[in-house]
């Protein structure tokens, strides 16, 4: 897939807090109709790269492209209006709302409705909200959440509102998807069915996915592409099976004593 | 069995303290001797008197009903017990009272509170004989805890409104002379309070029909299966009729006094209802909401007034743009305090307020707005060359004002913008995330709110035909906050009942008025420990239920 051509660049990207270098000089880039993740221990700026490319932190220096043009400096809302949509790593839904007022929300950038049209209750209004209502209880049905839709999202189980989340990033209609580990607190068996589904939401809807993972096996299944971070800068990148056996990604998860003892044994075999 | 173990005495002994130091505090204050005076039925019982008790049965209910495990003997133990200790704190304060002199330090205990508490008997035996009526209080509640639910509910709405009822009879007896002379009143009322008799056929009454309407509700869920949508839009809309035909008489009902006091909660309403907008729905604490008020008050006075500040334009050309300078000036304070959140916000907003109020009392606005003189000569409004002059008939402007500002609250909240709003309520980074422009739903906020606040200044104004700065004092923010707390942030039945309660209930028990922020502090922190989403809590739309009824639907909500 990789000959597809980037549908998001990054380029020496480097972002900083105070005297602490989160993500320092990534390169990478995002083939379109791919899946890629990005890999690394606890702290490695993973989700620090995440909120620079929604918009949510400045980046200090490099570039950012979104389908050949820069993404620096738009907000969070201009963001999601060039149909990059995310979700988090603990789970933010509008925990007050419905299932359904959640995904209506992220239908947000292809709503068009005015407040007056609200009031005087336009046929253009009507038509709009009905239209997105019946794509929500598409998007639930997708999502296997058929039933849920008027139960609100904090009376969800777990499982349940990890999945409305995606739901509710799939209503942006995004072409690409950005996943920020979306196994965490899950168990093995629940952790391959979602790794199954988002593979369904890659092949049904031809969505890119970005999927930021500190677990590596969740994700070798399904990456075409990993890439490992590690204090913030990239030590690694390739298939699953080249990073698998790379040492340098094998020090930074387990420490070098393990990564020489990880070496040898595989040098053996 | 083995009673002896499982009773816990820690949880009647602590209750029991609670209410009793409530009843102290209650006849310390002097709200017992000032309530005696009221009586609710002659010769039967007086607010006063329903003061000291309400708090001992209601916790004795409570520990009754919560802790016995269906235990009859447990349950009673408890209330009594509950009862006993609640007694004890005036039971003191009555010897006490006997023996030094206690007004130097408590200035309400007077002889005539003693009174009532010694039910007029001499100080030891009276004490005893307020332990043994608390004692009984407390019984009759553990009692009450033991019928079944489907006897307590018909007998505790029998009491509810018979109290009420008598509560107002003053009120209710003077409306009722003016329709059927006093003839009739006097067969009802006796003195200012209920009779006796009709008291007790009242109390029957309420018990037949909430039994009646508890019965019939028990059978219906098979029947709304078999209605059918026609029914139930017809009902719906008779519900409608009926109300709306209320609101046209109303005033007719109510007689002047009341219509006046009617006004004053409408103004109220519709505070509530913008407020509610920034408040409740966009989670946008605004403590300077006065100055909205102030605004399209001064509006309406500068453009109305036949004084020498005013334009002399007429009324209705005038609203229109009070609403205007009030959304305006929504906006122009919404800009600077776009990035702020939470307690910043509601400093900036109450320092706003002020500003608001300083700046008309400024010298440098005296010409146009009058200084602490006010402008006076404001005109009321005109329909059809009829100058709306009695309260009865300027009823009727603020209902309009209410229902518009409800209709487009209502719109807005099941809108786009509505959801926008709440969102941006619960989580203003992710919000923002989902593509929801920040600045456009916080000023639309903003102004909606104002404009409201704007509508019920420019009401107030005409209303008053003469204004001054000192009517717009912090004291009003805080009112709308609390109110529309009170009923339910985010409700708008919520805002109505919210406004009788606050605005409507204190003119109703004039007594009351010493006492209002007493009242206001001591409400909002039992409603905040016992019903924090208020009286009239928001619902949530049913959108999936709306169009589908598929059966796996219904079998995973049943589920629910």
């Amino acid at each position: 897939m990789t000959d597809n051509h980037a549908i998001m660049t990054s380029k020496s990207v480097t972002k900083t807090f105070g005297g602490l270098v989160a993500v320092s000089n990534f390169d990478f880039e995002v083939p379109e109709h791919s899946i890629v993740s990005i890999i690394g221990p606890n702290g490695a700026g993973k989700t620090t790269f995440f909120n620079c490319v929604t918009g949510f932190y400045a980046i200090d220096q490099g570039e950012i492209l979104f389908d050949g043009k820069s993404i620096i400096g738009k907000s969070p809302d201009q963001i999601a209006q060039l149909h990059i949509a995310r979700t988090y790593q603990n789970i933010r839904l509008f925990a007050n709302m419905t299932a359904i007022e959640n995904i209506l929300l992220g239908m947000e950038p292809d709503l068009h409705s005015h407040w007056y049209g609200a009031i005087l209750n336009t046929s253009g209004t009507r038509d709009e909200e009905k239209h997105a209502v019946e794509e929500a209880r598409r998007l639930l049905k997708y999502m296997g959440l058929v039933g849920s839709g008027d139960l609100l999202a904090r009376n969800l189980p777990y499982g349940d509102q990890r999945r409305l989340e995606i739901a509710r990033a799939l209503a942006n209609q995004p072409r690409i998807l950005l996943l920020d580990e979306p196994t965490a607190g899950m168990n093995p068996n629940e952790s391959a069915e979602t790794m199954r589904l988002i593979q369904r939401i890659r092949d049904d809807l031809g969505i890119t996915i970005l999927l930021i993972e500190h677990d590596m096996r969740v994700v070798m299944g399904i990456s075409e592409r990993v890439t490992v971070l590690d204090y913030g800068a990239k030590i690694a990148e390739g298939t699953t099976k080249e990073i698998q056996s790379n040492p340098q990604v094998i020090e930074a998860y387990l420490g070098r004593g393990a990564a020489t003892g990880l070496e040898t044994t595989s040098s053996d075999s | 069995m083995t009673t002896s173990q499982s009773i816990q005495w820690r949880i009647p002994l602590r209750f029991g303290f609670y209410a009793g130091i409530a009843s102290l505090c209650f006849s310390a204050i002097g709200l017992v001797e000032l309530f005696g005076q009221r009586a609710l039925i002659t010769g039967v019982i007086t607010m006063g008197q329903v003061l000291i008790f309400t708090a001992t049965i209601g916790l004795a209910y409570i520990t009754a009903r919560d802790n016995a495990e269906g235990q009859r003997g447990v349950a009673l133990l408890y209330g009594s017990l509950t009862g006993v200790i609640s007694g004890i704190p005036s039971a003191l304060l009555i010897l006490l009272a006997s023996a030094v002199n206690l007004r130097p330090f408590l200035p309400n205990v007077s002889p005539a509170l003693i009174e009532i508490l010694t039910f007029n008997l001499s100080p030891t035996a009276g004490s005893l004989a307020f332990l043994v009526a608390m004692t009984a209080a407390g019984l009759i509640a553990a009692a009450f805890s033991l019928l079944p639910s489907k006897v307590q509910r018909p007998i505790f709405n029998g009491l509810l409104w018979t109290l009420i009822i008598g509560l107002f009879s003053e009120i209710l007896s003077s409306r009722l002379r003016d329709f059927f002379g006093s003839g009739f009143t006097k067969l009802i009322f006796a003195g200012k309070a209920l009779h006796p008799l009709v008291a007790a056929i009242l109390f029957v009454l309420v018990i037949g029909i909430t039994a009646l309407l508890d019965a019939r509700k028990q059978t219906t869920p098979e029947q709304t299966e078999d209605v059918s949508a026609s029914r139930k839009s017809r009902l719906r809309w008779l519900t409608f009729a009926v109300g709306a035909i209320f609101l046209i008489i109303l005033p007719q009902l109510l007689g002047s006094y009341l219509s006046e006091v009617m006004n004053n909660v409408g103004l109220f309403i519709l505070m509530g209802l913008g407020l509610n907008i920034v408040v409740g729905f966009a989670g946008l604490l605004d403590l300077g909401y006065v100055a909205f008020y102030a605004i399209g008050a001064y509006s309406m006075a500068v453009m109305t007034s036949q004084g020498p500040l005013g334009l002399g334009l007429p009324f209705w050309i005038a609203l229109p743009f009070c609403v205007l300078f009030a959304a305006l000036a929504g906006i122009i304070l919404g800009v600077p305090v776009l990035r702020m959140r939470g307690d910043y916000l509601a400093i900036v907003t109450l320092g706003f307020g002020e500003i608001i109020r300083i700046l008309v009392l400024s010298d440098l606005f005296k010409p146009i707005l009058g200084g602490a003189q006010g402008i006076l000569r404001i005109p009321k409004p005109e329909i059809f060359g009829i100058s709306l002059v009695r309260p009865e008939h300027f009823y009727y402007v603020i209902l309009a004002g209410v229902l518009l500002a409800w209709f487009v609250s209502w719109r807005l909240s099941e809108a786009r913008l509505g959801r926008q709003w709440l969102a941006m309520q619960e989580d203003e980074d992710v919000a923002e995330a989902m593509g929801i422009r920040l600045v456009t739903t916080k000023l639309l906020a903003f102004s909606f709110g104002a404009g409201f606040s704007g509508l019920a200044g420019a009401l107030l104004a005409s209303k008053l035909t003469s204004i001054f700065p000192h009517s717009f004092k912090l004291e009003i923010s805080i009112n709308v906050l609390v109110l529309i707390i009170i009923g339910g942030l985010g409700s708008l039945p919520g805002v109505v009942v919210g406004a009788l309660i606050l605005v409507g209930l204190p003119e109703l028990l004039r007594e009351f008025a010493e006492y209002r922020l007493l009242m206001y502090g001591a409400l909002l922190v039992v409603m905040m420990l016992a019903k924090p989403e208020g009286f009239w809590p928001s619902t949530i739309m049913k959108r999936e239920l709306h169009i589908d009824d598929d059966p796996e639907i219904l079998s995973a909500k049943a589920g629910d």
